[in-house]
């Protein structure tokens, strides 16, 4: 998917982001038309800095054990050894693609309570599903010359996967990541309906109370979030794809 | 092909059995079987297997859990797997029924059974089984279709028979029964509906896409940028422009748009279902082979023949895919349009949330996650005949 920002637009979001978050009040007059009642327009039951920070960590800590599992398992799955789970983990990567996210922290609450651990559970659980798709993807369509070559070379199995196979798969696998991080973002809000301390608090605030513009700023920091997530990822996906000499696609 | 390999060796160990076998006899030994509660509120107590269920019976679930494991752990044929996995299967949601009513004191009406971790472990266990067997077995999609209507028609009879009214969730499910088939009529409804008016809008769209190459980075530009908007944020920006429709445009009231409730849900869902669709008729028509078009065009078929007659055959299996991602995406996400009074299922599993009542999330979550799952398994199969077909044809 081409969903390449002009370079400009690109750097005029990340500066409007990083203002709004840092001093909301600048914005006041631009939301205040979407409030009722004299409500406030920014949202002051806590630093929206402070909220962000926080749900940037609740994502970063659930993506990156989504990766280490998932790109673990799909070697696993890859080499001879573990070859008869190959069809087994494909059915269940795709029945567990079918829980929606809501139904995972719904369920994850009586096991481990309130707060930040359901989302990141949720957040886990869904974020291992593209990057185990795509690393399975990259690992089982080496290019076979290659590999021939590799073997040819005498490196032994585990030379082979560092050396070759981890480094030819990275762009596919960082494509991976970048999925499960964009759907993360904005699944990372629903975790605020169990307590997280997410941008979601900040949504259902408003949804609460009314108040479409602490809807409106939660919603957009989170978008403004994961599209520049998602383009800064793109590009590093391409450098990688670059040196490794493969067309990004 | 592994069924094969499972003959050669036959008395070592079957690596996956090993697993099963393990949560098997951690879960059946080690871990409570059922969970009992004065109240619907209060935290349970344990219960062991031997202590949920009257000593034969609990006798019996556990030779039949030990055999399972054995079954399992060795290299057995398949049809044997097949066998231990379904009879522990249904030993197991049969006993838990009978488990319900043997905990619960005689005429008390506060008193919750549950399923409780061992349980679930168990069911995982011996799902993982019968999904590895069915995986070697490499069926047929109408096969697979006919597996699910099988499961269906047992789950079914389970509930319709009353053998697990005794259960917790069913408890909540008997105070709320009428309103359960109407949010499940929502759910489904909003979920469904959406789909189809992001497929009457999508697939021009995308059509129109792959004809002018201008417009297509900039649609699917639009659509990438509307799905990074967390859906709960979705859900209530909607409110405002809608809530304004309702009350300016004449006759908008009266089919039912307004500013809460079902109409802001469903455009959003409509607004999320459009990048696949969209997405997947372009790509779809982009890999029409260039000698079909060609061939359509030397036979002297106009542009709209040649869509309907070349190119949507052709890209249909990939347009399909693109349905199924939708259609799941929609069952889970109409879960959230609760929070805006959308209905649906989602109105227990927050209702649950509130009053950390676990029953009733999962009388929201389990229907949630069936319907979804029988869709996917459904569009899967769809997918994979018509796909097939088409190979076939050609040859």
């Amino acid at each position: 998917m081409k969903a390449r920002l002009p370079a400009l637009a690109r750097l005029a979001l990340l500066v409007l982001l990083v203002v709004f978050i840092a001093s909301p009040g600048w914005f006041e007059p631009l939301l205040k038309p979407l409030t009722e009642n004299g409500a406030p327009a920014i949202y002051n039951q806590g630093s929206l800095l402070t909220l962000t920070l926080l749900h940037l960590r609740t994502v970063l800590i659930a993506t990156l054990a989504a990766t280490i599992v998932a790109v673990a398992l799909a070697i696993l799955v890859t080499r001879p050894a573990g070859a008869e789970f190959l069809p087994l983990s494909r059915s269940l990567v795709n029945i567990g693609q079918t829980f929606p996210p809501v139904a995972v922290l719904a369920l994850a609450v009586p096991a481990v309570g309130f707060g930040e651990k359901p989302t990141l559970i949720a957040l886990f659980l869904y974020g291992l599903l593209p990057i185990f798709e795509n690393a399975l993807t990259a690992l089982t369509t080496l290019p076979a010359n290659v590999m021939e070559a590799a073997r040819g070379a005498g490196m032994t199995g585990w030379q082979r996967l560092v050396k070759v196979e981890l480094p030819l798969s990275a762009p596919v696998i960082l494509g991976g990541i970048r999925l499960s991080v964009v759907i993360s973002l904005a699944t990372a809000t629903i975790g605020s309906t169990v307590a997280a301390k997410t941008l979601g608090e900040v949504i259902i605030a408003g949804l609460i109370s009314n108040n479409l513009a602490f809807v409106l700023q939660g919603g957009l920091i989170v978008a403004a979030l994961a599209v520049l997530t998602y383009d800064g990822l793109s590009a590093i996906e391409r450098y990688a794809a670059r040196r490794m000499g493969r067309e990004a696609e | 092909m592994s069924a094969r390999f499972d003959k050669l060796g036959s008395p070592r160990f079957d690596k996956l059995g090993v697993v099963i076998a393990a949560i098997d006899a951690y879960a059946a030994f080690a871990a409570p079987f059922a969970t009992f509660r004065a109240n619907r509120i209060v935290p349970g107590q344990a219960r062991s297997i031997l202590e949920a269920l009257p000593l034969t019976l609990g006798s019996l679930l556990l030779a039949i859990l030990i055999a399972g494991g054995v079954v399992a752990l060795l290299r057995t044929p398949l049809i044997l797997r097949l066998a231990a996995s379904v009879i522990a299967l249904f030993a197991l949601a049969l006993l838990i029924g009978i488990a319900g009513s043997f905990l619960t004191p005689d005429g008390n009406t506060f008193a919750r059974v549950a399923p409780a971790s061992g349980f679930w472990l168990l069911v995982f266990a011996f799902t993982l089984l019968l999904a590895d067997v069915l995986t070697r077995l490499n069926l047929t999609p109408a096969a697979r279709v006919g597996v699910l209507a099988v499961a269906a028609l047992a789950v079914g009879a389970l509930l319709f028979s009353g053998s697990w009214d005794s259960l917790s969730i069913l408890k909540e499910y008997a105070s709320r029964a009428d309103g359960f088939w109407s949010e499940g009529l929502k759910h489904v409804t909003l979920a469904l509906g959406s789909l189809a008016a992001a497929v009457v809008v999508g697939v021009p769209l995308g059509v129109l896409c792959h004809r002018v190459e201008r417009l297509r980075d900039g649609v699917l530009n639009v659509l990438n940028i509307i799905q990074t908007i967390p859906s709960i944020a979705l859900f209530g920006l909607l409110i405002a422009p809608l809530g304004w429709i309702a009350t300016h445009v004449p006759g908008a009231a009266a089919i039912g748009i307004r500013g809460i409730g079902t109409a802001p849900a469903f455009v959003a869902l409509f607004l999320y279902s459009l990048l696949p669709v969209v997405a997947n008729t372009v790509v779809g028509l982009a890999g029409v082979p260039r000698a079909a078009n060609d061939a359509a065009r030397g036979m002297g078929m106009t542009d709209r023949q040649r869509l309907l007659d070349v190119e949507f055959p052709l890209a249909f299996p990939v347009i399909l895919t693109g349905i199924r991602i939708v259609l799941v995406q929609n069952i889970g996400l109409a879960t959230i349009a609760a929070l805006i009074g959308g209905g649906g299922f989602g109105v227990f599993v927050f209702q649950g949330i509130g009053q950390t009542a676990m029953d009733l999330v999962l009388l929201g979550a389990v229907p949630t996650v069936a319907l979804a799952f029988a869709a996917a398994i459904i569009l899967d199969a769809i997918i994979e005949m018509t796909s097939t077909r088409r190979r076939t044809d050609s040859e």
